[in-house]
C-alpha cells in the first residue's frame, strides 16, 4: 500500500464507515468485492491522477450487517446517502465483482452525483452457460486460486494466512448481498439503460469467478459501454494486472467529458 | 424413562468409495448414485422397522428431515409420519423435526402438523430446527436469516395452532392477511415442542425458558457435550425460577445390541465407521454457510467439534467419546442406565438402524433392545427418579 493512503471513520446516518483515501483531483469512488476493503496496485496507480476513495461496505470487516441491510438495492440506496453525506460530485463510481455490480445498482437509480461507471468483472447478471464461481462452497485455497490466472500470485497470496474474524464476517456480508438470487439480480438488466453517463466494462479474459460470457448482457443493456478485455487475466485484475488495469481506465476517464 | 426408536432412512446401498471424487455424501454427489430400482423397497423396509418399534413396544418412533443427501431419505418427514399414522397404534410419531427457515409458508408447517395431530389421535411430538448448514446450499435460504427467520416462523407455527383463526400475521419475513388453519391440532394447548441440536447456549436458553420448557433433545454429540448441554439446560432453568424435569431432557444415541460383546462390536464396526465417516461427510464451508451461526461459534466449530467429525472415526475413537453404544444387552442396559442417571435425562433416543446396516441385524438388535434393554432401564430408572 503507498504510504500516502489516510484511513479515517466517516458518520453515515448512524451508520460508521472505515474509507481510506490517497491522491487529489477528480473523485473515484471504488467499490469492493466480495473479498473485502483492500487497498490494490490498481488504486495505488489511479491516485496518482485522481483522488482515490474506498470505503468499507457496512457490514464488512469488523462491523456487523445493519439491520436494514437485505440486497445490494439497499446497499446501493445507502451509498447514494453517501455521497450527498461527503457531498460528493462528479464522481468516477466504480466497482470490482460484487462491488461493480454494486456500481451498477447505484447507476440504475440514480446518476445525478457521477460523471462516469466502470465495472470491473462485475457480477449482478447471472449467464445460463457461464455460471459463477461457487465462492461459498470453495475453500480460502480453492477461492484464492480461482481469483487469478497466474498461478504464481495465488500462491503467494496462499502464503499469508486470512484474518478468520474479518474472513467470516465479510462472507456473512456477502451472503445476505447475493445468497439468492446468487450474485445476481434478475431485475437489473431491465433498468441497465438508465446508465445515462459514460460507462467502461473491463474483464479479465481468463476470469473463473465472473466469467468473461458474462459481459454480454452488460453490453446489451448499457449500449454505450465501452468494453475492454485484458488477457492472461483472471478475476482479480486489479491485482494480477494493475499496470494494464490503470492504463485503460486513465484513457477511458480521460475521454470522459466534464 | 420414555424410550424412542430414531430413523434416519439412509440410503444404505450408497457406493462408499464415492469418497474418492467427491468430499460431501450431501448437495453435490450426484444423485446418479441412487438406484431408482431400490427406493420402494427401502421405504417399504424402514416404514416397516419404524412400525415394530411401536409393535414392541417403544414410547415413540422419530423421523427427520434432509435434503439432498444419502444420509436420510426424509426431505418430507410429513409423509412417511403420514403413513405412520396408519401401521401404529400407541407410540408417539415424533417428527425431529421440520426444518422451518427454509420454507416461505410456515403456516404449511402449521397445517400438516395440525393434519399429523389429528390422523394420529393427538400422538405427535413436533420438532422445530433450522436444518443443518448444506441445507441452505440445498435449499437457497441465505443462512445469515436462519435464526431470524426460525424465531419468526416458531413464533407464527404456535400463534396459527392456539389462536383462533383467522388473524392477521405481518412480520419481517413472512406476511398473512389471513392465518386461520384447518384443521386445528387435537392436542392442548398444541402439539408438544422438542428442539433437535448439536447445543448452542442460544438455543438452549431458550428451549428452558419459562414460557417454553421445550424438551432439549442433544443429537450425536460427543458424550462430554452432551453432559454440558444438560447441565447448561438444567442451569438456565433454575435461572428462570424453576427446575428441569427428567423429561425436558433427551439424548440421541446410535445403539447396537446384539447376542454377545464380540458379535456386536464385529457386525456394528463397518456401519458406525460409514455413518461418521461416509454420511455424515462434508467440508466446513458445506457444513457452516455464512452467517449460519455466529462468528464466535464458527470459529470453535472449526477448532473443536468439526475436528471430531471431520477426522477419521473408528467404532474404538467413537466408543471413546460416547458417541455409540453398543454390546450384549447386559452391557448395553447397564451403559445406558449409566449414562442416563449422570445426564439425568427423561428421554433416550436409541438410533437402532445405522447407516448401512441390513435388515436382519437391525431387527435382531431391535429385539434384544425391546426385550432385555428397555425393561431394565425402565424399572431402574424409574427408581432413581422416585428416590429424586
Amino acid at each position: 500500500m503507498a504510504e500516502n493512503v489516510t484511513t479515517e471513520t466517516v458518520d453515515v446516518r448512524g451508520l460508521t464507515l472505515k474509507v481510506q483515501q490517497a491522491g487529489s483531483g477528480e473523485t473515484i469512488l471504488f467499490l469492493h468485492g466480495a473479498g473485502g476493503s483492500n487497498w490494490t496496485g490498481l488504486l495505488d496507480r489511479l491516485a496518482t491522477k485522481y483522488r482515490v476513495v474506498l470505503p468499507e461496505h457496512p457490514g464488512f470487516g469488523r462491523s456487523p450487517i445493519p439491520d436494514w441491510m437485505m440486497s445490494t438495492g439497499d446497499l446501493a440506496l445507502f451509498y447514494l446517502d453517501f455521497m450527498t453525506a461527503l457531498e460528493l460530485e462528479d464522481v468516477h463510481l466504480a466497482g470490482h465483482s460484487l462491488g461493480g455490480w454494486l456500481a451498477a445498482e447505484i447507476a440504475i437509480r440514480n446518476t445525478t452525483r457521477l460523471r462516469s461507471v466502470s465495472l470491473l468483472a462485475p457480477a449482478g447478471i447471472a449467464v445460463e452457460d457461464a455460471p459463477f464461481g461457487d465462492v461459498f462452497l470453495w475453500n480460502h485455497e480453492q477461492s484464492t486460486r480461482a481469483q487469478f490466472h497466474d498461478q504464481a500470485l495465488a500462491e503467494k497470496r496462499l502464503s499469508v494466512g486470512p484474518d478468520l474474524d474479518v474472513a467470516l464476517q465479510n462472507k456473512s456480508a456477502v451472503a445476505r448481498l447475493a445468497w439468492n438470487p446468487r450474485f445476481s439480480n434478475p431485475q437489473l438488466p431491465f433498468w441497465l439503460h438508465r446508465i445515462d453517463k459514460p460507462a467502461l466494462l473491463l474483464w479479465g479474459k481468463q476470469d473463473r469467478v465472473i466469467p468473461y460470457a458474462c459481459h454480454v448482457p452488460y453490453r446489451k443493456g448499457i449500449a454505450h459501454a465501452q468494453m475492454e478485455t485484458i488477457d492472461q487475466c483472471g478475476h482479480a485484475i486489479h491485482n494480477e494486472k494493475p499496470a494494464e488495469a490503470a492504463a485503460i481506465m486513465e484513457k477511458f476517464l480521460a475521454g470522459v467529458k466534464a | 424413562m420414555n424410550i424412542f426408536f430414531f430413523h434416519l432412512m439412509p440410503y444404505g446401498d450408497l457406493d462408499l468409495s464415492y469418497s474418492d471424487k467427491y468430499d460431501s455424501a450431501w448437495v453435490t454427489l450426484p444423485n446418479t448414485y441412487f438406484d431408482r430400482s431400490k427406493g420402494t423397497a427401502i421405504y417399504d423396509r424402514y416404514i416397516g422397522e419404524l412400525s415394530l418399534a411401536d409393535e414392541l413396544g417403544f414410547d415413540g418412533i422419530c423421523v427427520n428431515e434432509h435434503h439432498q443427501t444419502a444420509y436420510g431419505l426424509m426431505p418430507a418427514p410429513n409423509l412417511i409420519a403420514g403413513a405412520l399414522t396408519r401401521t401404529t397404534k400407541k407410540a408417539k410419531i415424533a417428527i425431529l423435526g421440520r426444518a422451518l427457515p427454509l420454507v416461505n409458508n410456515p403456516v404449511a408447517i402449521a397445517e400438516e402438523f395440525a393434519m399429523l395431530d389429528q390422523m394420529s389421535g393427538g400422538r405427535i411430538i413436533t420438532g422445530f430446527v433450522r436444518g443443518i448448514g448444506s441445507e441452505y446450499f440445498a435449499s437457497g435460504v441465505d443462512p445469515t436469516l436462519s435464526h431470524a427467520r426460525y424465531y419468526e416462523a416458531h413464533d407464527l407455527i404456535l400463534r396459527a395452532w392456539t389462536e383462533p383463526g383467522p388473524f392477521r400475521y405481518h412480520g419481517r419475513h413472512y406476511s398473512f392477511d389471513y392465518v386461520n388453519i384447518w384443521p386445528r391440532p387435537v392436542q392442548l394447548p398444541h402439539p408438544p415442542v422438542w428442539i433437535p441440536s448439536q447445543g448452542s447456549i442460544e438455543t438452549i436458553e431458550w428451549c428452558a425458558a419459562k414460557e417454553r420448557k421445550y424438551t432439549y433433545l442433544q443429537t450425536f454429540s460427543p458424550i462430554e457435550l452432551a453432559q454440558k448441554n444438560f447441565d447448561a439446560y438444567r442451569a438456565c432453568a433454575e435461572k428462570a425460577g424453576y427446575q428441569a424435569q427428567a423429561s425436558q431432557l433427551g439424548w440421541a444415541i446410535p445403539t447396537y445390541v446384539a447376542e454377545t460383546d464380540e458379535i456386536a462390536r464385529r457386525e456394528l464396526q463397518p456401519h458406525i465407521e460409514a455413518f461418521f465417516n461416509k454420511f455424515l461427510r462434508f467440508p466446513i464451508e458445506m457444513r457452516m454457510p455464512p452467517g449460519y451461526s455466529s462468528i464466535a461459534s464458527t470459529k470453535m466449530l472449526i477448532e473443536r467439534k468439526y475436528a471430531v467429525r471431520a477426522s477419521q472415526q473408528t467404532i474404538d475413537s467413537l466408543g471413546d467419546l460416547g458417541m455409540c453404544i453398543y454390546g450384549s444387552a447386559k452391557t448395553v442396559r447397564e451403559k445406558l442406565l449409566h449414562h442416563q442417571k449422570k445426564m439425568g435425562i427423561g428421554n433416550l433416543i436409541t438410533m437402532l438402524q445405522i447407516a448401512t446396516q441390513p435388515a436382519e441385524q437391525t431387527e435382531k438388535s431391535m429385539r434384544l433392545f425391546a426385550a432385555e434393554v428397555a425393561p431394565y432401564l425402565r424399572a431402574n430408572a424409574g427408581a432413581v427418579a422416585a428416590a429424586e
